[in-house]
């Protein structure tokens, strides 16, 4: 017998739903993502000048980056800031998270946000702000530095190039460190309480009960930070372009890859060469992040 | 089990080392309130001057266009992409969720890869799609690329698995539509998911710099950051204005975490803790 139509039109209604659903995602993917993408891939092998103009150049691109100076100038730069990310400010996070976790600790919802503000103001407010704090003489930074140790009042932090990325750092430091420690606040917490106790009735000591239950418990928090912050600090972008001044520093001190891949792409207008850029850009972040999760599920 | 609160010495002092380092974490944000007051005596006084005055938030609003436009676009477009991504990430986060369907490991499969590709490789042929659409120097050119956000649909994902499968049947039962029970049913158990999700939203798309520095060529149009970014550069010395207008920047934002603070953070490490 033949189900009434009402019957199979809810029907269909229910068994189509879950691709009605997912449609604006699906359509928005594919034409905004996936389209780009693949064409990410042809325009590497391009020159342009400009969206109308494009001309087939082959593996000419990737020959010219090989010599291209610029180029190996931003991708120095870069991996000296990522270095510097990951082993100076991550410390200082996880040291943040564990002094927060205790449990006699008073305020701590003011002390997460007075750590956590500077993220919220995002980098291109930050570097407005800080523009003026490192200026040489009169600025925050050099008139505290020339308070504490006698020193440092003429220190032109964002003329001189050995000075550039150093000033970086220091700003990031102070943008992402309470952000980090946000996430290791909550893994610190994640870690079951019953093992500490367990580890209390098997007599163990402060340092061992750090290692052998807290680290295993926030090691997963560990390596996602980790490699989140690698991922991000390969894409910088926005920092040292506004704090320089919509540019790269003296002598290219602030270029990141992604500054030189925005510089040939929209101020030049080679199109294809900076989709080459980009291309190589995503082989090292995924090569990089591939190494750093080998590494952290190798460890015992 | 009872935990021993009590402050010792040595407690006091972790204290004390802790709300000096806030401090000090906070010293940047204290003089840019100062300096936003200050004119002449930006420099000679460290902090508060003793003539604090609102020329600089005068010559805001007297610039061309008016730093209240910059400040109204802002707010537009961050809503805008806020509400578009909560829409679409919680419509597809309820079907991966409660819904069995064919090509759903797939779907899953391709948006997790998404998430690994750094957005960078694809700026010059969205920019050329874009250009080709003739959607530059248009709001519709920032909101509809990013009318998708894949850590949303996760997000809602993951809330939405948590809600009991009978509500939903009994609604079904009841003759509701597929959608009413997604809007009326679903969405109202999710509260807290959408605060959290919609201030990421918002504050991500408030400061985002550079696809708007990339799509916007009419200054009417500018969001804050490109606004700011341009002044640094037209009026690199005209150093109080500057600060007014950054301070006006980050106080939205700031509210807003400190309302939501801590729906802001279960947000963003909910995906991490599940990693």
């Amino acid at each position: 017998m033949r189900q009434p139509l009402a019957q199979r039109l809810w029907h269909w209604q229910h068994k189509g739903t879950p691709y009605l659903f997912v449609l604006p995602f699906f359509l928005i993917f594919c034409t905004f993502m996936l389209y780009p993408l693949l064409k990410s891939v042809y325009l590497a092998f391009t020159c342009t000048n400009g969206p109308r103009s494009i001309v087939w150049v082959g593996w000419d691109n990737f020959n010219y980056l090989c010599r291209d100076r610029n180029f190996w100038i931003a991708v120095r730069n870069t991996l000296v800031y990522a270095a510097a990310s990951i082993v100076l400010q991550l410390p200082c996070s996880m040291g943040l998270a564990l002094l927060l976790h205790r449990q006699w600790l008073r305020g701590r919802t003011l002390l997460r946000f007075a750590f956590f503000a500077p993220y919220l103001c995002g980098q291109v407010f930050v570097a407005v702000l800080f523009s003026v704090l490192f200026v040489p003489r009169f600025g925050l930074i050099n008139r505290l530095l020339q308070l504490v140790s006698g020193h440092g009042l003429e220190l032109r932090w964002l003329g001189e190039p050995s000075l550039v990325m150093p000033a970086l750092i220091i700003v990031t430091l102070w943008l992402y460190t309470g952000f980090n420690m946000i996430y290791f606040l909550a893994a610190l917490q994640n870690v079951d309480q019953g093992l500490y106790e367990a580890a209390d009735i098997d007599g163990a000591n402060a340092w061992q009960k750090f290692r052998h239950v807290t680290m295993p418990g926030i090691k997963p928090i560990v390596v996602f930070v980790v490699v989140m912050s690698t991922i991000g600090s390969f894409q910088l972008f926005e920092l040292p372009f506004v704090l320089l001044n919509n540019g790269s520093g003296v002598n290219q001190a602030g270029l990141t890859i992604v500054m030189y891949l925005y510089q040939t792409g929209f101020e030049t207008g080679n199109l294809g060469y900076a989709a080459a850029i980009g291309w190589v850009l995503v082989l090292l972040i995924m090569s990089i992040s591939a190494l750093q999760l080998r590494l952290g599920r190798s460890q015992p | 089990m009872t935990f021993d609160r009590t402050l010792t010495g040595p407690r006091v002092l972790v204290h004390l080392l802790l709300a000096a380092m806030a401090a000090g974490m906070l010293v940047p944000l204290f003089w840019l309130g100062c300096a936003a007051f200050k004119d002449q005596d930006m420099f000679s006084v460290l902090f508060w001057s003793p003539h604090p005055t609102v020329r600089n938030l005068q010559k805001l609003l007297q610039l061309q266009p008016t730093f209240l436009r910059y400040l109204l676009n802002s707010f537009f477009l961050a809503a805008t992409v806020a509400m578009t991504q909560l829409f679409f990430s919680a419509l597809a986060g309820f079907a991966l969720a409660k819904y069995r369907f064919r090509g759903r490991t797939l779907l899953m499969g391709i948006m997790l890869a998404t998430m690994m590709i750094p957005g960078q490789i694809l700026l010059a042929p969205l920019f050329e799609l874009i250009c080709h659409l003739r959607l530059t120097d248009t709001y519709l050119g920032i909101i509809i690329p990013s009318a998708i956000s894949v850590f949303g649909i996760f997000l809602f994902r993951q809330s939405m698995q948590q809600l009991p499968d009978e509500l939903l049947e009994a609604a079904r039962i009841d003759g509701c539509s597929e959608f009413r029970i997604f809007w009326e049913v679903a969405l109202p158990l999710t509260r807290p998911m959408i605060g959290a999700f919609c201030l990421i939203a918002f504050m991500g798309n408030w400061n985002s710099f550079m696809w708007p520095q990339i799509i916007l060529h009419n200054a009417q149009r500018f969001t804050l950051p490109v606004a700011l970014a341009q002044m640094r550069g037209a009026y690199g010395s005209e150093y109080g204005m500057l600060m007014a207008g950054t301070l006006l920047s980050i106080v939205p934002p700031m509210i807003l975490f400190f309302i939501l603070q801590k729906e802001f953070i279960s947000g963003l490490t909910a995906g991490a803790v599940k990693a």
